[in-house]
């Protein structure tokens, strides 16, 4: 039994993953940044959606949450003003984040309210069988896009850092000691904080794309990403087609739930004689 | 000691939410609900409790349905393009089993419709709205005084059912000002739902003891379990054997039913020997007692009939009246007769149903429906 294994709802596994899946990888690391931070497995609740990222966190042994598809932030946000002194993680993934919930998830960081948000980017629909999203490259394949897709790929870290997040970062499942790191950071950090995990589908999306290999995709996560410290060492050319990785955004600003009860003279439970 | 003051209707409606326990409340401004939210954003931190405008009415939704899983009493004020964007979370709420208060001060539809109008059109849409079958609790005040008293009913029921309920009132009411007598705080009964659950040992959400309603102790409280909109089973984990659709669906959809007589309100007025009864709801009834009380006066015979629920529909109630009556008027600021089309599938053509439905924004009128009564006692029809 492995120490980790608490953290698990052990009767679930074997999991739904397809084999080669990426996002196994990322729930992990999680675990271990919840473990390394030593979070009250009974006070940190769990908020997930739909899709495949939506569905795997119902794996983990925490108070968990899976609502409609692209709302997870929502209730993200009741839970939290019921109450603050929870820890709220939020596990999504491509639709949930970027496309279907991409409203809240500009205003979730633009209020700075105290989540933090885990965004599995696999760049396809898994559990739909395949289809674009906003995260897909253009000119690759997907089941809705079978003439190549033609819209340009969202960067949901530009975009949270354009509407106000504290805190931003992207890793990948090739660099997992890396990912560890970023997420003990973003959960520690006071404010609305998002990481960004670039993940593989081999299923639905490397079958499309003529690289179905897992382990070539993983690689493919590496290749395709640089740390701001490499980047900042190179020329802006050979930096068109990469991808920043790292703490991308670290900064301070009142967390919205504390500057609620500040400005309204917040009382917790007042009788209302 | 109770006191008389001059309220509106939406605020009447705020200011009972935080007599029945409202601690978050999660809105979106829409015309002609949103002094609801003004108020409350400005007199809920004072009772221990948060306001926040969200970016949507979803978000709207989404936010208390979370504040309730976390143990809190939450609701959401809105009327017609709102609560639509609502409806696939409201039919979440129903089947995760999660309190939460709706309120839908109906305007003028369809589409943007008439945002200063009132109308009576999100009858069905209330219970059909969303996707797939859940039970629902929908109440109709008909006058400022009762959208107080029935805002601390629907929180009660809320709780006590773990089901949504959603106070249906209407432009009309929302705006309207009256005098209205409000009792001692301390004099309402106010209900919060089951925190008994077995130790997390032996805890399973959803497998419900003889009440048939789950105890769903707050997230984040001391016990580990996940909540999910999915077909789930007792553990509350998604699960699609087709035993368990079967018994998720049928439990969730017939747990209301053994609470009838504590969930189903309605206000009658019989005459001896009456063959005409006339049957409204929400501001509507208004007028239409008038007029009742008019013909009465002219020495027609007619009873009244008020469902103050609307769903669960009171099927007994409506039942009743169609044995004694020969006709049914339903009154209704609608066009298809909402409420007429649910009273003639109960009723299956014991009675006659006649419709007198008025869209034109403005409220019905006493003369109208006297007029209507006089033609019906006259066999005019």
């Amino acid at each position: 039994m492995s120490k980790l294994d608490k953290y698990l709802r052990l009767d679930q596994f074997p999991h739904f993953a397809c084999s080669g899946c990426g996002h196994g990888i990322a729930l992990a690391s999680m675990v271990r940044a919840i473990d390394k931070l030593g979070l009250n497995q009974n006070t940190t609740v769990m908020v997930c959606a739909i899709g495949c990222a939506g569905r795997l966190p119902i794996c983990l042994n925490f108070p968990s949450i899976r609502t409609p598809h692209g709302r997870a932030l929502t209730v993200a946000t009741g839970i939290k003003l019921a109450n603050p002194k929870l820890k709220v993680i939020v596990f999504m993934g491509d639709g949930d984040a970027a496309a279907i919930g991409g409203n809240h998830l500009i205003h979730a960081a633009r209020r700075n309210i105290d989540l933090t948000a885990i965004i599995a980017i696999n760049e396809i629909y898994g559990m739909t069988g395949g289809q674009y999203a906003p995260t897909t490259k253009p000119g690759h394949f997907a089941s809705t896009a079978p003439f190549g897709m033609i819209e340009p790929q969202m960067d949901a870290c530009k975009l949270v850092e354009a509407a106000g997040a504290t805190f931003v970062a992207r890793g990948g499942i090739y660099h997992v000691v890396e990912l560890d790191k970023l997420i003990i950071k973003a959960i520690s950090h006071k404010g609305f904080s998002v990481v960004e995990v670039l993940t593989n589908c081999p299923t639905q999306f490397g079958r499309r794309n003529k690289n179905s290999k897992p382990s070539e995709m993983i690689k493919n996560i590496k290749e395709m990403t640089i740390t701001k410290e490499q980047a900042e060492k190179l020329p802006k050319e050979e930096l068109e087609h990469k991808l920043l990785r790292g703490i991308l955004v670290e900064k301070e600003r009142p967390e919205y739930i504390e500057e609620y009860d500040r400005i309204t003279n917040f009382k917790e439970e007042v009788s209302l004689k | 000691m109770s006191k008389k003051v001059l309220m509106q209707g939406n605020q009447a409606v705020a200011e009972a939410a935080l007599v029945a326990g409202v601690k978050v409340v999660a809105g979106y401004p829409i015309t002609p609900s949103t002094e609801v939210i003004e108020l409350l954003s400005r007199k809920l931190p004072a009772h221990g409790g948060r306001f926040i405008q969200m970016e949507d009415e979803i978000a709207s939704i989404g936010t208390i349905i979370g504040a309730s899983a976390a143990g809190k009493k939450a609701m959401t004020a809105t009327s017609g393009p709102g609560f639509s964007l609502m409806q696939e979370l409201l039919g979440y709420a129903a089947m995760v089993e999660i309190p939460i208060v709706i309120y839908n001060a109906q305007r003028v539809g369809p589409s943007t419709g008439g945002a200063t109008k009132p109308q009576q059109g999100d009858i069905m849409q209330t219970k059909w709205g969303s996707h797939g079958e859940s039970p629902r609790i929908a109440l109709c005040p008909s006058s400022v005084e009762e959208a107080y008293n029935l805002t601390i009913t629907a929180f009660n029921l809320s709780e006590k059912y773990m089901v949504p309920v959603v106070i249906l009132a209407d432009e009309l009411l929302a705006h309207i000002r009256e005098s209205i007598t409000i009792p001692e705080s301390d004099s309402f009964e106010i209900v919060n739902r089951r925190t008994d659950a077995p130790p997390q040992e032996e805890y399973l959400p959803y497998k419900v003891d003889d009440t048939g309603i789950p105890v769903l102790p707050p997230l984040g409280g001391g016990y580990r379990y996940n909540i999910s909109g999915m077909i789930h089973g007792d553990n509350g984990i998604p699960n699609l054997t087709p035993a368990i659709i079967d018994k998720c669906i049928r439990r969730i959809n017939s747990k209301l039913d053994k609470y009838y007589d504590d969930i189903v309100m309605v206000e009658k007025m019989e005459e001896e020997g009456s063959k005409i009864t006339v049957l409204a709801y929400g501001s509507t009834a208004r007028p239409a007692k008038g007029a009742v009380k008019m013909a009465i006066e002219n020495g027609i015979k007619v009873d009244f009939i008020r469902p103050i629920t609307i769903w669960p529909f009171p099927e007994r109630e409506v039942r009743e009246i169609a044995r004694r009556a020969d006709k049914i008027l339903v009154l209704e600021m609608n066009f298809e007769g909402q409420v007429a089309g649910l009273v003639r599938q109960t009723i299956e053509g014991e009675a006659e149903v006649v419709q007198l439905n008025k869209i034109s924004g403005l409220p019905f009128y006493i003369e109208e429906i006297y007029n209507q009564i006089i033609k019906i006692d006259r066999g005019e029809k």
